[in-house]
């Protein structure tokens, strides 16, 4: 008897609970009480959980700022952060939560380009404005006219270092190693490819792994053979690393060429002394000694313990910003007011540069190309490209320490002929 | 030539992880008629002993072969030991239940293992120290071989002498090979058959382990869930020699090693994309267990341990 009474009450508070959720989840907006709610979903614990956790801290960097300085429209943004496991079904189930059941006014995530793509659809779909701070695959703001981004794509990233591949380091042949399961590795692949060929380079090899791979010696050797200048490397700093490592091993020793993804603190470790000779596209670097950056640098390091904060953890802090700006602008959080907001963004000042966000939804902002220093574990800026057709502003942040831009500047429309000025100065 | 040969030293590489690996399956195997599914996270244990290892006692810093050896011996002692007491708390009371019990516990210690070590450890990848100093030997011509790669050869080949030792020229080994032949008589003729297979396991693990430094020094990144690829890879070399012999897991494990690489350098030319080194893997397991489905090493009358 006790035992049917026992299992009758369980039933009962179950349904009693879901009955409250259900009746919680009837109130209209999240924007009702004193705070607005934002949703985050990233990857905390899977294999690009790096990237995840400096998203995180920069987004809760910029609504702590945001809050300490009273807030928007007088009411505080709280954060709902859910980990999406790097995985993108998981990404998909994590944002319907955060839209469905916590009612978040707009959602901030993913890194990796393949999980924005998998949650965008249902950001979409339910018209709740989702910012990616780093997802540079072209598609992902394709899904839809409430999915907007605060970095550059992929076409320019791609094309940005091929430019610099083929004219500042005058290399005629280019091998190229992706990662065959990631969006990104292979829009990159594909745009550097197309900007290499038509400046006369010649992409020799095109090779895949997988991010199990017990290890790439394989690939490394079918491209040894055909000796190209340079290797192009557009996967994550979990595997570059090692390919560095294992290039050198095989005394491979041109220079390695990769993107943002290889920007974290356990590059260093993975690859050491290997990251001789490599050069990565970015959005900004923490060893950037404009005041914008150094501040945000001191700010972000005295709040995660001497962390210093990677481009992703950069570009987190920017998407939050102005995403407050735009709830700020819009005057409340109605969705279709936000998403207006958020597509009228123009000269936002961010750490990462100067953002305008484009009638496709996309940030407008140049990249800068970075030298690996694996002896001081640093990234210097070697130079900045800019966009077709931007002209950039007269303080930059990159112009503060490599005079190699003054030329494009003056030059105002173009990015082809960086490196004129940029050679002299090597 | 030159490339054959360097694309060969790479497959025999990884291929020599995959046999000590695989020795420990085909083991327990042979002793228990048990997959041991947790086997591949005995790998990932002994890689993360290693690294805790050779961080806490400081041989991070300046590459030694004292440190190496010092990090390798612990780190399989380490694993030895949660070999034995994974046997010993998650198999043993089980044992008595069918077969089907114990294998989904071993699944079950599988993932216990692998959350466990995101939970304490965090997911993040981390790189393991170079416990020896880096450099590489030119063969002929193009053809190198890095010192990674001479340690792997060189230590897992010491280790498959000592367990051949063990096996054929012990008292203990003598033991194991009588449980592996029938455990109620070996038990009649007074052997403590429970010790012998919680030594089978210790053993097992502690090879697994050594894989698992070794590997280490090649590939420095380690995390969590790094034993289940290579776990799964090491179980199909160890059914594709044949499970309960023990040569024939070194010859699976350097064929399937070989085969992957092979794959990668040579497959593009038969149209095998090369990112399609673990279905060839697989692959050739199909087509082995249709043609000889005891493995190629492996038939009943065969001695198993």
């Amino acid at each position: 008897m006790t035992r049917v009474f026992l299992a009758f009450s369980l039933a009962a508070s179950v349904f009693l609970s879901f009955a409250c959720i259900e009746k919680g989840g009837n109130t209209p907006t999240a924007d009702t009480g004193n705070t607005i709610k934002v949703g985050v979903y990233v990857d905390l614990t899977g294999a690009t959980s790096s990237f995840g956790q400096s998203t995180k801290n920069g987004i809760e960097l910029a609504i702590d700022e945001v809050n300490a300085a009273g807030g928007v429209n007088g009411k505080k943004i709280q954060l709902v952060i859910e980990d999406d496991q790097g995985r993108t079904e998981q990404a998909k189930t994590v944002v319907e939560k955060l839209i469905k059941q916590d009612k978040v006014v707009a959602v901030l995530g993913e890194v990796a380009s393949s999980n924005s793509l998998a949650a965008a659809p249902v950001a979409q779909e339910a018209k709740i404005p989702m910012i990616t701070p780093s997802s540079t695959n072209p598609t992902v703001t394709q899904k839809g006219d409430y999915i907007f981004r605060v970095c550059f794509l992929d076409d320019f990233q791609g094309s940005s270092m091929a430019k610099f591949a083929a004219n500042t380091l005058k290399a005629k042949t280019a091998a190229i190693l992706g990662d065959v399961n990631s969006d990104y590795s292979k829009g990159l692949t594909e745009f550097f490819e197309k900007e290499f060929t038509k400046l006369g380079g010649k992409v020799v090899a095109k090779e895949a792994y997988t991010q199990t791979d017990p290890d790439f010696k394989g690939q490394l050797t079918k491209i040894r053979n055909l000796n190209p200048d340079v290797i192009y490397v557009p996967g994550y700093y979990g595997q570059v690393g090692i390919i560095a490592r294992q290039a050198r091993e095989l005394s491979m020793n041109m220079p390695l060429l990769g993107g943002d993804g290889w920007d974290s603190p356990q590059l260093w470790s993975l690859g050491g002394e290997a990251l001789k000779n490599t050069f990565i596209t970015n959005h900004y670097t923490a060893d950037d000694p404009n005041p914008v950056i150094q501040n945000f640098v001191k700010a972000y390091k005295a709040k995660f313990g001497g962390v210093s904060p990677d481009s992703l953890a950069a570009l987190a802090y920017d998407a939050a910003k102005v995403l407050a700006d735009a709830i700020k602008r819009a005057g409340g959080t109605d969705s279709a007011k936000l998403r207006d907001a958020i597509n009228a963004t123009k000269d936002f000042a961010g750490v990462t540069g100067v953002i305008s966000i484009n009638a496709e939804r996309n940030a407008i902002k140049p990249a800068v190309i970075l030298e690996v220093k694996p002896d001081t574990k640093q990234l210097l800026v070697k130079e900045t490209i800019y966009p077709e057709g931007m002209t950039a502003p007269a303080t930059t942040t990159a112009n503060s320490n490599t005079n190699a831009n003054m030329n494009t500047m003056a030059n105002g429309n173009t990015n082809t002929n960086t490196n004129a000025n940029s050679n002299a100065n090597r | 030539m030159d490339t054959f040969v360097q694309q060969l030293i790479n497959g025999l590489t990884i291929g020599s992880i995959y046999a000590l690996i695989a020795l420990g399956y085909t083991m327990v195997y042979g002793i228990l008629r048990l997959i041991n599914f947790a086997h591949g996270d005995i790998y990932m244990v002994g890689a993360y002993a290693g690294f805790m290892l050779a961080v806490a006692l400081g041989f991070s810093g300046e590459p030694s072969a004292f440190g190496f050896a010092v990090t390798l011996i612990g780190a399989m002692a380490i694993a030895a030991a949660i070999g034995m007491a994974i046997e010993r708390f998650a198999y043993r009371p089980v044992r008595k239940y069918s077969k089907m019990t114990t294998l989904i516990t071993a699944i079950g210690m599988s993932l216990l293992i692998e959350y466990l070590f995101i939970f304490f450890f965090s997911p993040t990848p981390r790189s393991f120290p170079q416990l020896l100093p880096v450099g590489s030997v030119t063969l002929f011509g193009n053809a190198t071989i890095s010192t990674s790669q001479i340690l792997i050869f060189v230590v897992s080949l010491l280790l498959m002498g000592l367990l051949q030792w063990i096996i054929f020229r012990t008292k203990m080994g003598k033991a194991m090979r009588a449980v592996s032949f029938n455990i109620t008589s070996a038990k009649l003729m007074g052997i403590n058959t429970d010790f012998v297979i919680a030594f089978t396991f210790a053993l097992g693990s502690a090879l697994a382990a050594a894989g698992g430094v070794l590997t280490a020094q090649y590939n420095p990144k380690i995390d969590p869930l790094m034993g289940i690829m290579t776990g799964l890879k090491a179980f199909v070399a160890a059914v594709l020699g044949g499970i309960g012999n023990i040569p024939g897991a070194v010859l699976g494990g350097l064929l399937i090693g070989a085969a992957e690489t092979l794959v990668v350098g040579y497959g593009g030319y038969i149209g095998i994309p090369s990112t399609y080194r673990d279905a060839v893997a697989f692959a050739i397991l199909i087509v082995v267990l249709l043609v000889r489905p005891a493995g190629l090493l492996g038939s009943n009358i065969q001695e198993k341990v």
